[in-house]
């Protein structure tokens, strides 16, 4: 699904380099998980992923299902089926969010050559996809993410992903802000979705949030590369010891 | 004291091409406006209230020529049930005009008001013009009253059941129209008035409204279509006890366009809203002065002024919000934004609060900015291609100002004229 190979990243206006070669597989139906320290790059991997500017890739490859994604737009990356679930959820006042989410999915439909939802189709899916995450009307016509609390403004990401149904998902520290009975449903939200065609990457500082999506696969990353990848344990460990022993072992 | 040479010879220039209508009971309040016109002299570069808007082409002899808009589209409002009144290069058409009658509202023609002795217009016209050129003077507006040749009295005494739309149609390269409107609202009585159209090369338009306790006026205003017109527009707006006026303008294109708006609240609890968006490409500049004076207690004002611009077009904002003595629970509130699509346009925003009151909520903002680009890649990384995206954010942009008007389905007009213009852009 997801092949990243030797990936090298550095900030545009600055020389320094924050990815220092990353190498990531991610198989179609699997759960991945990437935990790693502050200022260990996890957060600009998902950045460079998705396109933002700001970023220059100095060396490797990011494809998906072969596709290289580091040539795409965002728009077509989006479309090629790649989705981040933002840590900071933008929000975008004078815009209403179905009117967001409408444009979203017709304009992936158009690019991907397939017809465009009709207005009444698209309100009967969204609003069944809505319910499941307690996502009630108001929150549906007001401004995309205004006033929206923290837990909101994550269920709001896990709508869109509902909606757009790309195949790999990469959700940024989707736990942060999240109270425990928010953090449930944004994850019971997270797990309907998984089906064998669709991966997940999943970056997180904390174990807790992988009680709820259980990974298949965990990876450690420090300084700007994967120091260590291994069984659903390996979270566990960090939680228990913290990141240093792992760090002083790879070292 | 004595004008300025430059200022007189250049005032005297103009009069010189101007013929004062025979005017019947309006004769007074023209040669009045003439004279108070004589003393202050049209507007010059370097008079502080035109700072930032050069008005020579406004004030020459001969109104610049401006090519014809060749377009198939119906203009604006075309599917609404309205009342029309249209003025083709500044004269009425009775033609193309719909029967003026309409129960609620009685409506004259200004050249049959002219050659009455005794008429309600009287009352008004120039009245409001005279008051509002303190503290600041508004010669164009005094040359108007002095030398409009057309216009309508409009005598709102119920709630007329359809909108009156004057609408000014430009057929003449080289027109230079002046066109007078007074507007009686009375007690309890509620109007929508529309105007649009770019109505001649060169237009200048006074309305002067005057609303009665308890009286409604709400006004929809959609200048547009031909990219070299020039328009100098001033709407002097008096409010009584518990009134409302709800003012929005719509520009798109035209060379030069300055929109003055004095609004007076003399009764407490009146409510006034004046919003406009505009957008504007390349050679477009477009002002909004704008001059609200609250002289009763607990009244509220709003100014929320949104202006795009690109390819080098200038937006200007001059907004000022007057507090007199006594007029205490104000309400105030100015807002001027503009969005800049590239870094050759420019937004000149001169806001100003005056307070003499001490128990008021008055506030004021004015920001100037390119696309979000967080916004930008939120929806770009939703799918949504970056044209479209910017579209978006730009409509998002002017929300604000286009949510100031009541009636959905016209702000809906407001809104797809937005999108063709951003549908426009290549």
């Amino acid at each position: 699904m997801l092949e990243i190979k030797n990936l090298h990243v550095k900030l545009e206006e600055e020389e320094k380099e924050i990815l220092k070669g990353v190498d990531l597989t991610v198989e179609p139906g699997k759960v991945h998980a990437i935990m790693g320290p502050n200022g260990s790059g996890k957060s600009t991997l998902s950045y460079v992923l998705s396109g933002r500017d700001g970023y220059e890739v100095t060396a490797g490859s990011a494809a998906l299902e072969g596709e290289d994604l580091l040539d795409l737009e965002p728009e077509e990356r989006a479309a090629a089926g790649l989705f981040l679930a933002f840590q900071y959820p933008v929000e975008i006042p004078g815009v209403g969010n179905m009117t967001f989410l409408r444009t979203a999915v017709n304009a992936q439909r158009k690019a991907r050559g397939e017809d465009e939802l009709s207005a009444a189709d698209f309100l009967k899916v969204i609003r069944a996809k809505a319910k499941s995450l307690k996502i009630d009307a108001d929150m549906l016509k007001r401004p995309v993410n205004v006033g929206f609390s923290g837990g909101e403004k994550k269920r709001n990401e896990i709508l869109q992903m509902a909606m757009l149904e790309p195949k790999m998902c990469i959700l940024d520290e989707t736990d942060s802000g999240l109270d425990v009975d928010a953090m449930k449903l944004v994850s019971e939200g997270v797990n309907a979705l998984r089906d064998e065609g669709r991966s997940f990457l999943v970056i997180t500082h904390y174990q807790r949030l992988l009680d709820h999506i259980k990974p298949d696969v965990v990876h450690i990353m420090a300084d700007g590369r994967i120091v260590k990848t291994g069984g659903p344990d390996l979270a566990l460990e960090v939680e228990h010891n913290g990141y240093a022993d792992i760090l002083a072992e790879v070292n | 004291m004595a004008l300025p040479q430059a200022k007189q010879t250049a005032t005297e220039e103009r009069l010189a091409a101007l013929t004062m209508p025979d005017a019947g009971c309006t004769r007074k309040a023209r040669e009045a406006a003439l004279a108070r016109l004589r003393e202050m002299g049209l507007p010059g570069r370097r008079d502080e209230y035109w700072k930032y808007t050069r008005p020579d082409t406004l004030i020459s002899a001969e109104a610049p020529s401006a090519a014809l808009f060749e377009t198939d589209e119906p203009m604006m409002f075309h599917e609404f049930d309205r009342l029309k009144i249209v003025f083709i290069d500044g004269v009425f058409s009775a033609e193309a005009s719909d029967d003026l009658t309409m129960e609620g509202v009685s409506i004259d023609r200004l050249e049959d008001i002219c050659c009455k002795d005794i008429h309600w217009a009287k009352e008004l016209y120039g009245v409001l013009e005279a008051r509002g050129q303190t503290p600041v003077q508004r010669p164009l507006a005094a040359l108007n009253t002095a030398y409009a040749s057309d216009g309508v009295a409009i005598h709102v005494t119920g709630k007329p059941s359809r909108p009156i739309s004057l609408i000014y149609r430009h057929a003449s390269e080289t027109s230079d129209a002046i066109l007078h409107h007074v507007i009686r609202v009375e007690s309890g009585a509620e109007v929508t008035i529309l105007e649009n159209g770019p109505a001649a090369s060169r237009f200048n338009k006074c309305m002067e409204i005057d609303i009665a306790d308890g009286g409604t006026l709400h006004h929809i205003r959609a200048q547009g279509r031909d990219h070299q017109r020039r328009a100098a527009t001033h709407m002097f707006t008096r409010m009584g006890t518990e009134s409302v006026y709800k003012s929005f303008t719509l520009t798109v294109n035209g060379v030069l366009t300055r929109n003055e708006q004095v609004v007076e609240l003399t009764g407490d609890d009146a409510v006034a809203h004046v919003a406009g968006a505009c957008v504007g490409d390349g050679e477009f500049h477009h002002d909004d002065t704008v001059f609200v004076t609250h002289d009763a207690v607990n009244c509220e004002s709003r100014q929320v002024f949104k202006k795009v611009l690109r390819n080098g077009a200038t937006g200007v904002f001059q907004g000022k919000i007057l507090v007199k003595e006594g007029a205490q629970k104000t309400d105030g509130y100015q807002i001027s934004q503009s969005l800049l699509l590239d870094d050759d346009s420019q937004f000149l925003a001169k806001p100003e609060l005056e307070i003499y009151a001490d128990d008021v909520a008055c506030s004021h903002g004015s920001t100037s900015g390119a696309i979000d680009e967080t916004a930008l890649f939120y929806l770009r990384s939703r799918g949504v291609p970056t044209k479209d995206a910017t579209d978006m954010l730009t409509l998002a942009f002017l929300a604000e100002a286009v949510d100031e008007i009541e009636d959905e389905a016209l702000a809906e007009v407001i809104v797809s004229r937005l999108q063709e213009w951003l549908a426009r852009r290549s």
